[in-house]
This record gives C-alpha cells, sequence and structure tokens, in this order.
C-alpha cells in the first residue's frame, strides 16, 4: 500500500478556511448580549492583562486554579458554550504543551512519586513542574480566548489607546486586521481554482512551484494594493494625521466589573508568592 | 515558534520586550520618516501578507510539509526595519486574535522572529546581493542561506529563551515553575529540526519566490530594501554594525536575563534571594575573567557552578553560530566587489 502524499493545495485551503471560520465564530459570539459583552473594552483588555501577568507571576497551582475557574464561569455568563470553550483550549493543548510536559515527569530530577512499567518513573518535582506549564497556559489561553470573543476587534483596537499605542500604529493594525480578510479570501480563490484544473497527483516540485507562484502573486498584488490604498486615502484628504471617534464611557457597572476583576488579580498576585 | 504564554517567566518577558523596543522603533521613525502618510497602507498590506503567507504548507523534498514565516522574504524585498515592522504587527494579530503565541510573549516572540530572521536573512542576503547583476545566482544563494540561517538562529533563541527558565525559577522544593528543561536539552530540541524542517522550508520558498521575482517583477528586486527609498546605510557598513550588535547582545543576554531574575526571586522566597544575590557578582565576575582565558578555560565542569556553566555554553552557542554564519558567508563571497 501506497503511503498517502501530502495535498499541498488542500493542506492550504483548509487552513485559510479554518483562520475565516475562527473570526466568524468569533464574531457571531461577540454579538451575544452577554456579561462580557456588555463591559467597556478597556475594562476587558487591562482585567486581562492583570489576570495574565497574576497568572504568569503565580507560584501556587491553587491560585492559577482558581482564575482559571473564574474564567470558566466568566465564560459562562458570557453565554460563551462552556463546551467549545474548554475544548478550543485543551483540544489544542496536547499538541504543544503536552509534548514537552510528559518528558518532562520522568526527566526531572526529584523524589519518585509512582512508577510506570518500562521501569519509568515519575518524579514529585516533575509532576509539580508539569502542572504548573498545563494550569498557566491554559489558563493564559483561556484568558486570551475570553477577551477575543467578546469583543470585537476594532474595539480591542481603541481600547489599545489607553496604553498610549500611537494612533498611526492602531490605524495599521485595524487596516491589517481588515486586508488579511481581503488576502484570504484572494489566496483561497488562487488555491481553490488551481485544485480543479489538477488532474492526478502533483510532484514535490510541482507543489513547491505552485505555491512560491502563488506568494509570489499575493506579494506583488500586496504591495499593488498598498499603493492603490494609500491613493484612495490621499483623494480623500489623508495626510498622516489620524483621526478616530472615540465612543467609550465608563459606566457603573464597567467601574463595579473592573474593580472586581482587579482586585481578583491583586489578590491572585499577593497570594501566588 | 510561536511562544505561548505560560512558558517563559515574566521576568523575561519584560526582558525580552525591553529588547524588542528599540527594534520596533527605529523600525517606526525611519519608516515615518522617509514614507510618511504612505507607510501605514504599504506596513498594513505587508503584515495582512505575511500574516496570509504563515499560511502557506511548502512539501519539503523528502515527503513532509513546514509552514513557512515569510520572514525571510520579507526581509529581503522590504529591508529589515520594514520587515520587522510588518512581521511584528502580523504577530500581534496572531496573538490576539487567533490565540497563536502569547500575548505577554509577544516581545519574546517578536525578537526570534520579526527581529532575528529579518536581520540575519537580509544581512546575508545583501552581502551575497552586493553589486551584482540582478540575474545573478548569487542573490538566490544569498537568500537561501539567508533564510535559513534566520530560522535556525531564530529557534536558536526561543530554546535559549526556554532553557534559561529552569536555572532561574525554581519553587522551593526545586520544582522548575516555567519552560522545564535546561539549555542542553532546550537548544538541540529547538534547533535541530528547525535546522532540517522549517528553516529548508523557508529557504525553499524564499529562493523560489525571488526566481519568479526576477522573472515577473525585476524592478520589485532592484529596488529590494527601499520600500520608497528608504536612505539607508552602505552595504559594508550596515553589515558590520549588525555583527557588532549582535556580538554585543549575545555577551549581554544572558547577564541580562540572570539580572531581572534574581531580582523577581529577592521579591519571592528567601532562599531564591539568597541563591540570586550570590550569584551574580559571582557570575559576572567570571564572566569578565572568561574573556582572557585560553580555550580550556571554556571547561564548564570545571567552573563547578552548574548555572553559570549553562549560561557559559549558550554565550559560547551564540558566538559559535554567529562565527560560523559569518565564515560562511566570508568564503561564499570572496571575490565579489566590496
Amino acid at each position: 500500500m501506497k503511503l498517502k502524499k501530502h495535498n499541498v493545495l488542500e493542506h492550504v485551503i483548509r487552513d485559510i478556511s479554518s483562520a475565516l471560520e475562527r473570526s466568524i465564530f468569533a464574531e457571531k459570539i461577540s454579538a451575544r448580549p452577554g456579561l462580557l459583552q456588555s463591559l467597556d473594552a478597556r475594562v476587558k483588555f487591562v482585567c486581562t492583562m492583570a489576570l495574565l501577568i497574576a497568572v504568569n507571576l503565580s507560584h501556587n497551582l491553587i491560585v492559577i486554579a482558581a482564575v482559571y475557574l473564574v474564567v470558566l464561569a466568566l465564560a459562562c455568563s458570557s453565554r460563551i458554550p462552556a463546551v467549545d470553550f474548554i475544548l478550543r483550549v485543551w483540544l489544542f493543548l496536547p499538541f504543544f504543551t503536552g509534548v514537552l510536559i510528559i518528558p518532562a515527569l520522568f526527566l526531572t530530577p526529584g523524589p519518585p512519586l509512582a512508577s510506570l512499567p518500562l521501569g519509568l518513573v515519575v518524579t514529585r518535582t516533575g509532576m509539580t513542574t508539569g502542572l504548573f506549564l498545563l494550569l498557566r497556559v491554559s489558563t493564559s489561553v483561556s484568558l486570551t480566548l475570553l477577551l477575543v470573543l467578546t469583543t470585537p476587534w476594532n474595539t480591542v483596537l481603541r481600547a489599545l489607546h489607553i496604553m498610549r499605542v500611537p494612533d498611526v500604529f492602531i490605524l495599521t493594525l485595524g487596516m491589517t486586521y481588515r486586508y488579511i480578510y481581503l488576502l484570504l479570501r484572494i489566496a483561497n480563490d488562487m488555491f481553490l481554482s488551481r485544485k480543479s484544473r489538477v488532474v492526478g497527483r502533483l510532484s514535490g516540485v510541482e507543489q513547491r512551484h505552485i505555491i512560491a507562484s502563488a506568494g509570489t502573486t499575493l506579494l506583488s498584488r500586496s504591495l499593488n494594493m498598498s499603493s492603490e490604498v494609500y491613493l484612495a486615502m490621499k483623494s480623500r484628504g489623508f495626510h498622516g494625521h489620524v483621526v478616530t471617534l472615540n465612543l467609550f464611557k465608563m459606566q457603573k457597572r464597567d467601574w463595579i466589573w473592573g474593580g472586581l476583576l482587579l482586585s481578583l488579580s491583586v489578590a491572585a498576585i499577593i497570594l501566588g508568592r | 515558534m510561536h511562544i505561548p504564554d505560560g512558558y517563559l517567566s515574566p521576568a523575561t518577558l519584560v526582558f525580552m520586550f525591553l529588547l524588542v523596543l528599540p527594534f520596533w522603533f527605529t523600525g517606526i521613525r525611519r519608516l515615518r520618516q522617509t514614507l510618511n502618510a504612505r507607510s501605514a497602507p504599504l506596513i498594513a498590506l505587508l503584515a495582512a501578507f505575511s500574516f496570509v503567507i504563515m499560511m502557506f504548507n511548502i512539501p519539503i523534498p523528502g515527503g513532509t510539509t513546514a509552514h513557512v514565516t515569510g520572514a525571510a522574504l520579507a526581509a529581503v524585498i522590504l529591508g529589515p526595519e520594514a520587515a520587522t515592522i510588518a512581521i511584528s504587527t502580523a504577530l500581534i494579530i496572531q496573538a490576539f486574535f487567533f490565540g497563536d503565541g502569547g500575548i505577554l510573549a509577544l516581545g519574546a516572540n517578536c525578537f526570534n522572529m520579526a527581529v532575528i530572521v529579518p536581520q540575519f536573512s537580509s544581512a546575508i542576503y545583501r552581502r551575497f546581493a552586493n553589486n551584482t547583476p540582478i540575474d545573478s545566482p548569487k542573490r538566490l544563494t544569498g537568500a537561501a542561506i539567508g533564510a535559513w540561517t534566520g530560522i535556525t538562529l531564530a529557534a536558536f533563541f526561543a530554546g535559549l529563551e526556554f532553557g534559561i527558565q529552569p536555572l532561574l525559577f525554581k519553587s522551593p522544593d526545586g520544582s522548575p515553575l516555567y519552560a522545564p528543561y535546561p539549555l542542553s536539552v532546550s537548544i538541540p530540541a529547538m534547533v535541530i529540526p528547525h535546522a532540517l524542517i522549517a528553516s529548508v522550508a523557508e529557504a525553499l520558498l524564499t529562493v523560489l519566490v525571488i526566481a519568479y521575482l526576477r522573472r515577473s517583477n525585476p524592478a520589485m528586486l532592484e529596488s529590494a530594501g527601499k520600500p520608497g527609498n528608504i536612505g539607508e546605510l552602505s552595504e559594508t557598513g550596515k553589515f558590520r554594525t549588525l555583527w557588532v550588535a549582535m556580538l554585543v547582545l549575545a555577551a549581554v543576554s544572558p547577564l541580562g536575563l540572570l539580572a531581572p531574575g534574581t531580582a523577581w526571586g529577592e521579591w519571592g522566597t528567601d532562599e531564591l534571594a539568597k541563591m540570586g544575590l550570590k550569584a551574580i557578582p559571582e557570575g559576572i565576575a567570571r564572566l569578565s575573567g572568561i574573556w582572557g582565558a585560553p580555550l580550556q578555560g571554556y571547561n564548564l565542569p570545571a567552573l563547578g557552578n552548574s548555572n553559570l556553566g549553562y549560561i557559559l555554553s549558550a554565550l559560547v552557542g551564540v558566538l559559535v553560530v554567529s562565527v560560523v554564519a559569518w565564515l560562511f558567508t566570508r568564503i561564499m563571497t570572496i571575490g565579489s566587489k566590496p
């Protein structure tokens, strides 16, 4: 039996579609009426950063686990499907963190905790290290996911103002995000049209040439498009100064929730020392 | 190579942000100076391009496929400053929106992928391309070696960042709090697969795209490194500055990582404070003494301090990789006009 050869065209099309699918999912969730969706983006941004820092500073497993539970509770009250939210984080973890943790269970020197067949011994220190990594990474990823799922991207960008990020950079980020979708669609169309013309199997060399020509076309089109976009902006009066509407207004519930989450972060930092 | 949050200690993360900041600052300043209003759409489109190209799988001879970063390609076409900004923008969006790589780890990820890769790739490419005609095979060789070296070095730096964690951050019972493997494991684990697969894929894509561009759009390659004619240093001047900067960086990075580590340790438990306070002056004293020592002085077990040994081996590693890359470039470009 022959081994199935990698089909690069399908591979790329699948990756592009999953990126588009993920963003549609995020947009759908962020439009739902939920707790976090109703809060000011600046509050969410600051609290997410504070909790991230707390989780990464903490030297205490229980504190990290507690923060993870709070994150789950927040996700539920924001009408994010709980199973989906948990699976999204834990399904992706084994690929990166799992590969890292499993050898560490045996390789980290320390007192033995449990013996497995084949002479493998799980050490206590290995277990602690593995748990730290697993909890810290999963909580961090969940926190980021929570922010992204409950806040439209443009609002996240405007929230960056409070971090004194220069306007031009925020404008660039916003434009990048917009054009990512255009370029993703262009790339998707290129690969789909190519795939629909392919009969039989492509050799490695042919596949490389297709990818490279697609990359070249995409690069040329991006550069041309940047000139066109610039001219379009210029013809509408843009001369390097960015004006943004600041529609944020802090309300009572923003202060309350912001205060709550910030005190939670501070408590986590103090207890986690 | 996208490092998620949780693998690196906050002290390392802060240090990595500090390392990237000057590159962001000069990158944005130069683009603003030379391009002004044009810079926003240009960077946006290029960042979008690098985001999309990160999804491209390229089959490499041997039957496997690998994702590319496009950072080497961007550096060859745009020059390292613009590439740093474009790739960083793409990484920021990936971290926030797609959860690829941590938010706190952005400094480290941008340093590895948006600074190391473009700086090395473009310096090596330019060294080869120096005054050669646009269809010279030397340009392709330079692009390939540049891309390969850039990604391999980025993996090396990621391994260095991982490997330094268990030395500096342990709980009182000795279990590592962040990435658990020492440098002797983390560096080979990062460098070997990248050198064999990801760097090869990056080199392939870069070479193929440049080969296509030579035929389809030679004007773009002619003006390579100068989007909107960015004023720049002379080629060799730039090359030399880069190497000096890298050597300084290589010398400083382990020390820099050690210093904030102890500060955080001091802030934590007493035990760490004792360890840290003792290690610093000793470490600096030994490191400064090492430079004058003959090669046998690098005999690491003889130093008696395993932490110091690890850090030293990291330092020697950076130097060896840099010198090999430099020598190789030197040999390959012998005969080209300065």
